[in-house]
């Protein structure tokens, strides 16, 4: 559905500075009824690669295609035309604080020149839909902030878009509100099979209904893949420190303090076992002990759920032999989890 | 008390004032709105910029904006008479009265537009919104209250202009005051014009301040 290919965007320097580098050699391929998020820290470059997919940032080199259309080749008026077809939310919500409710939400379709008539029966079952109908003579200062939300998401959909840009739409909310509108998202989602990008500093939104994400830092894209595979195996130290939070993959810190990364006198090795999808039920502890007659002492336990599948983690101390050990690590990896050594527990009187 | 031929004389003034004001604050709003909302879409950033244009067109709003009106009135006399046909009289000072208006209305509407918020215009820019488009329905429509508010306060500044011209001929309250009050020193009438010209101001004021509270959907606290 998107296509982004090799895209650079430096701002020129300005008043004696450097000149900026936002965005460089990202590619990004999104594809259609997807929801993709872009996480990444303040400045990373976040909204500039949003704001490229509709043009609103011009990219100094690069290709994007949406639904198949070269952006960048669009005349100003078929650029205009191709935005009929993107519709944009945004933190702040962007109402116009002159129009009601439903007068926001028509707005697209006026500057569409759709006919009146016509547009009444485009906005009434909008606003049913982010269940506003009440409202629709209020204006934006009488709404709440989820609200205001709402309006922006209704006024997005409007004119029937193929995509949905969302540029950090529940930083402003509460974390109840950002919640509802999120799953407000996850539905139209669903429902109208829309491709929606968003981009959020809050790890807690991918987690919640994301499926794909890139991770952004300094203009670069760091890592991307479906949003599972990120937060099981983050790879980069950034995804690490995103994800950590709310997966906890971690063990507390007093036992962190028995853990060394070199093996010393009457240490065991300590492993972290992850489970993914539904292998998180198979028995393999058990297996180890039985067929090994290896002691696993278990440090932490955890499971959580992305996306709807489990996802767990064991941390374990392995009482014996190196040897005992490393056939237990082969036989947690033939049953296809994840392991990995990660470091050596001292005897706890060390 | 007043007599009955004074208060003739001063309801004729009133009526000068508000014909020169009237008139010199419409022609003056016709100019002055569209190059305000000009100047302020060309300005650095913003959704149309030209520089050049910019530029110039800020330089004839300075430069008329930094002459004492009372200079601007004698120096544009050739021009007044050109226009009017005269250079006294009420009519003839509808002339420098508006070449003062425009470029005070056309900074107050440019302050105004500049105010709206630029999320909102990105917004529509996102919806696909032509330039002429955002101006109709985003910019000129949210800075409604604000242009209310320039217009009421161009108004009154005009009521106080127009007292000037009376200096020269020009007729209405000033011209009143300055003839009768000061020339034949007559307190009574001076003090009437002045109370008239405050009322006419106050009047105007709560009439332009109870509009923009009106036409302000922003902070709707009733
Ligand atoms: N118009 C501009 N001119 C110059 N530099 C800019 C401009 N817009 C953005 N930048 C710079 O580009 C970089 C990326 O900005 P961007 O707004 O994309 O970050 P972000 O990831 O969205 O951050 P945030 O989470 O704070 O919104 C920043 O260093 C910013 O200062
Ligand atoms: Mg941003």
């Amino acid at each position: 559905m998107i296509t982004l290919t090799n895209i650079h965007k430096t701002y020129p320097a300005r008043g004696g500075g450097a000149q900026v580098r936002a965005l460089a050699d990202i590619d990004l391929s999104i594809g259609r009824g997807e929801i993709f998020g872009i996480i990444g820290r303040s400045g990373a470059g976040k909204s500039t690669l949003l704001r490229t997919i509709n043009l609103l940032e011009t990219p100094s080199s690069g290709s994007v295609q949406v639904d198949g259309v070269e952006m960048t080749a669009l005349s100003a008026a078929e650029l205009r035309r191709a935005r009929h077809s993107i519709g944009m939310i945004f933190q702040h919500f962007n109402l116009l604080s002159s129009r009601t409710v439903f007068d926001n939400v028509a707005l697209p379709l006026e500057l569409a020149g759709t006919p009146k008539a016509e547009i009444r029966t485009i906005v009434e079952p909008l606003l049913d839909l982010v269940g506003l109908a009440d409202k629709r003579d209020r204006y934006p200062a009488e709404l709440s902030g989820g609200q205001k939300q709402r309006v922006g998401i209704a006024r997005a959909l409007a004119s029937k878009p193929k995509v949905l840009l969302s540029d950090e739409a529940t930083s402003a909310l509460d974390p109840e509100t950002t919640t509802q509108i999120l799953h407000l998202l996850a539905d139209i989602n669903r429902r109208l099979g829309l491709t929606i990008v968003l981009i959020t500093h809050e790890i807690a939104v991918i987690k919640e209904i994301c499926h794909k994400v890139a991770v952004m830092e300094d203009g670069l894209v760091i890592e991307q893949g479906p949003v599972f595979d990120i937060f099981a195996h983050p790879k980069h130290p950034t995804t690490r420190s995103f994800v950590d939070p709310v997966i906890n993959r971690g063990i507390p810190d007093s036992l962190r303090d028995r853990l060394s990364p070199q093996p010393g006198p009457g240490s065991n090795p300590v492993l972290r076992i992850t489970f993914t999808g539904e292998k998180a039920t198979t028995p393999v502890i058990s297996a180890i002990s039985r067929r090994l007659g290896l002691d696993l002492n278990i440090w932490h336990g955890q499971i959580d759920e992305i996306q709807g599948a489990p996802f767990g983690t064991l941390v374990v101390e392995a009482l014996g032999d190196d040897a005992t050990v490393g056939a237990a690590v082969d036989l947690v990896k033939e049953n296809n989890l994840g392991v990995e050594v990660l470091g050596h527990a001292l005897p706890a009187n060390h | 008390m007043l007599s009955p031929q004074i208060i003739d004389l001063l309801i004729k003034g009133l009526v000068d004032t508000l014909h020169m004001v009237v008139v010199s604050g419409a022609i003056g709003t016709l100019i002055g709105l569209p190059v305000g909302v000009a100047l302020a879409v060309t300005g650095r950033g913003e959704l149309l910029p030209n520089f050049a244009f910019n530029k110039v067109m800020g330089a004839v709003v300075n430069m008329t904006r930094s002459t004492p009106f009372i200079i601007l009135v004698v120096a544009i006399i050739p021009f007044t008479r050109l226009i009017a046909g005269t250079s006294i009289g009420t009519t003839a000072a509808i002339v420098p009265l508006t070449v003062a208006a425009a470029p005070f209305i056309a900074r107050v509407v440019e302050n105004a537009v500049r105010e709206v918020d630029r999320g909102l215009v990105e917004a529509a820019q996102a919806m696909g919104a032509t330039p002429f488009q955002i101006i109709r329905k985003v910019l000129l429509p949210e800075a409604l209250p604000g242009i209310v508010a320039g217009l009421t306060l161009s108004a009154v500044s005009l009521i106080g202009f127009s007292a000037m011209v009376g200096a020269v001929g020009g007729g209405g309250l000033g011209d009143l005051g300055i003839r009768y009050g000061y020339q034949r020193f007559l307190p009574d009438v001076m003090l009437a014009v002045v109370v008239v010209l405050i009322v006419l101001v106050q009047i105007v004021q709560s009439t332009g301040d109870w509009i923009a509270r009106r036409v302000n959907k922003r902070n709707l606290k009733s």
